[in-house]
């Protein structure tokens, strides 16, 4: 049975973990959805990573389709390959190109399959991949072939939460919530992403880090990324730890609104 | 198994079906939770609960139906360690043990188990007296007894019940006050259907114009197709100062919303003081040099706007059923503000009232609260929760078609 523990470089809550490997085990779409910035993304690759398989991302945009996943029919191709007479223009089959979903079928190995950002397509998009994603399989009508997955490949998707996605498409996933890592957490996170770091830095950068995000009014709270890169900046700043009670060095790593900027000045003397 | 859990969660107001149900049960034969109550527990959540905001309903729903399960406390962390190493099965002497524990009730077998645990001081596995795995004592698991208690896995379960009463998500309930982002959410729903069948086809399709013409051997032919973009124009009427200020934070975020929800397109606000009457205003003091005429308004904001009123409705009666009611004397009315509510109706179809008010507070006994009641008769009226909101949205668009 597939078993996911998380890796030295994502660190995942027991909650997570567990998540992942029911949804294995059920063979159903594990749906995770949280602030930007909680590593929903980095978990398809971690999961990838920690169990050998390839990963294969099909980033969604507001303009994407569900066709877009399954395959595309090069009809202009076809049409101008006709008027020179390429070979094998009667071969529809070679006018038609995989999609992620249908790549992910195709494989002869178990892939891990990430639908990254689902909730920015449009409203009903979700919805013309039930039958897709609950059967692994499509049918292509130009051709008359049915694709189906040769090893079922384990399907995270993600989610900001920026549209609601409808009823039909979450009964069949298994959900997870990642909450905001709590302070214990989010010490693990950066440590392991700088495992050189002074520890009285360290504490010094989080508790800044939080009371920051605890600032009420902010209109862009700081995230994970956010955090990640300021800690950078501190070491090569080399901003001594003890000044950070009094005063946020390169706040705009931060905050990214002027407003939020604003908030924070005056909280702190600069 | 447990069919009435689901009743329960759906009397949580879950819209658990049998789809997730089902594939509950079949985590359950592959025993996805190892035995364990608090594994069971995050199981179930992350099977049939698909948002966010049903977490604390889930949690509730849990602690209830599980609270009277017995608790056979005290069980320590060694001991459950020990119980990880799960012997190797053996044939066990199963004449022996029935005659051991045949008559022994199952409080003595707790009564003893107690005993055993309090003394037990290392792993005991293949036995018939420790608690353990495998071998044949009544307590402990993998072993042979004909009854008795069975203690394994990790956590107690007693665990299970402290996560889920620790209502950890209740911050996520849908029935609480809004925030910034989830009024845009909500906002967002305004936008669904809008344009779509409306206005002239004029944007070229160069997709589907490529496709269809390729269809048709190289001849071409064009793909016409409406722009696809937000009509949907809004009159936000905001009752401002007064007993409004204890809401005013929650007005200001709902007016950012609003304002940032850009797709909009047309956005009017307006402010009134208690009721509306023959004049509102352009700024939230409601100074009278900042007024605007009413009936202006009305006449210039076209009957296909969707009107927000927000206000909580509460006033002396007579600023909303008598001629010269209104609060300033300086500028009485000669309509009472009933009226003027009733003409905004008629005018829009399309329009709703916030109430910042908790709905029990509605239909309550206070003297001001009784204008609620009567502002409810021409208005629909939500709360202005996230719930509330998306509710209003649903009534704004159902006036649309």
């Amino acid at each position: 049975m597939i078993n996911f523990q998380g890796n030295e470089e994502y660190i995942a809550s027991d909650e997570l973990i567990r998540s992942v490997n029911i949804a294995a085990a059920l063979k159903k779409p594990l749906l995770v959805k949280g602030e930007p910035g909680t590593g929903k993304t980095m978990l398809a690759e971690a999961v990838a990573k920690s169990l050998d398989m390839e990963l294969l991302i099909w980033n969604i945009k507001s303009t994407t389709r569900a066709q877009d996943g399954l395959y595309v029919y090069d009809t202009v191709q076809r049409l101008y390959d006709s008027q020179f007479g390429t070979a094998g223009v009667d071969d529809i089959g070679k006018y038609i190109r995989m999609g992620k979903l249908g790549e992910a079928f195709q494989r002869e190995k178990q892939v891990v399959l990430l639908i990254d950002e689902i909730d920015k397509a449009d409203l009903e998009f979700p919805n013309d991949l039930l039958w897709e994603l609950d059967q692994m399989e499509f049918y292509i009508p130009e051709t008359g072939e049915t694709v189906k997955a040769k090893e079922r490949p384990i399907v995270i998707i993600t989610s900001n939460a920026e549209k609601e996605l409808p009823d039909a498409f979450l009964r069949r996933c298994i959900f997870h919530y990642i909450a905001f890592p709590e302070k214990e957490e989010m010490t693990e996170i950066v440590k392991a992403h700088f495992p050189e770091l002074e520890e009285s830095l360290l504490q010094g950068a989080l508790d800044a880090f939080y009371r920051i995000r605890n600032l009420p009014g902010l209109s862009k709270k700081p995230a994970t990324s956010e955090l990640l890169d300021w800690i950078m900046a501190l070491r090569l700043g080399g901003i001594p730890e003890e000044t950070l009670t009094e005063k946020i060095p390169f706040a705009g790593i931060l905050l990214k609104k002027t407003e939020d900027l604003g908030t924070l000045e005056k909280r702190y003397v600069y | 198994m447990f069919t009435d859990f689901l009743y329960l969660l759906r009397a949580y107001g879950m819209k658990t079906g049998l789809n997730e149900w089902n594939s509950l049960m079949e985590a359950l034969q592959m025993n996805l939770n190892h035995s364990s109550l608090t594994e069971f527990y995050y199981m179930a959540r992350t099977v049939l609960v698909k948002k966010e905001t049903d977490y604390d309903k889930f949690d509730q729903a849990f602690s209830e139906y599980f609270k009277n399960l017995p608790d056979y406390g005290g069980v320590s962390d060694e001991l459950l360690s020990w119980l990880d190493t799960v012997m190797p099965k053996t044939n066990p002497d199963r004449e022996r043990a029935d005659s051991m524990w045949e008559n022994m009730s199952l409080e003595e077998i707790e009564a003893l188990m107690r005993q055993r645990m309090r003394e037990q001081t290392e792993a005991h596995n293949g036995g018939n007296k420790w608690i353990g795995t495998g071998g044949i004592t009544a307590f402990g698991h993998s072993g042979y007894a004909p009854k008795g208690i069975r203690i394994s896995g990790e956590g107690h379960n007693r665990k299970a019940l402290k996560i889920a009463a620790a209502r950890e998500y209740r911050d996520f309930r849908d029935d609480k006050v809004l925030e910034i982002r989830q009024f845009q959410m909500a906002f967002r729903k305004l936008r669904i259907l809008s344009g779509k069948d409306e206005g002239p086809k004029t944007e070229l399709n160069v997709e589907k114009t490529i496709e269809k013409t390729c269809k048709n051997g190289g001849n071409l032919e064009i793909v016409m197709e409406r722009p696809r973009k937000n009509q949907t124009k809004l009159l936000l009427l905001i009752d401002s100062g007064g007993s409004m200020w204890p809401y005013a934070d929650l007005c200001n975020k709902l007016f950012q919303a609003v304002n940032q929800a850009s797709k909009l397109k047309d956005l009017k606000v307006y402010y009134f003081h208690n009721c509306i009457y023959g004049e509102l205003f352009t700024k939230p003091g409601c100074m009278w040099r900042d007024r605007i005429s009413t009936d202006w308004v009305m006449s210039n904001t076209k009957r296909e706007y969707k009107v927000i009123l927000v206000g909580d409705a509460t006033m002396g009666p007579a600023e909303l059923l008598y001629r010269g009611g209104i609060v300033d004397y300086m500028h009485p009315n000669d309509k009472p503000g009933i009226r003027w509510l009733e003409e905004i109706r008629k005018r829009y179809p399309a329009s709703v009232w916030m109430n910042p008010l908790h709905e029990k507070l509605w239909n309550g006994d206070y003297y001001t609260s009784r204008t609620v009641e009567m502002v409810k008769q021409v208005f629909p009226m939500y709360p202005l929760t996230v719930k509330g909101l998306e509710a209003a949205v649903r009534e704004l668009l159902k006036e649309s078609l």
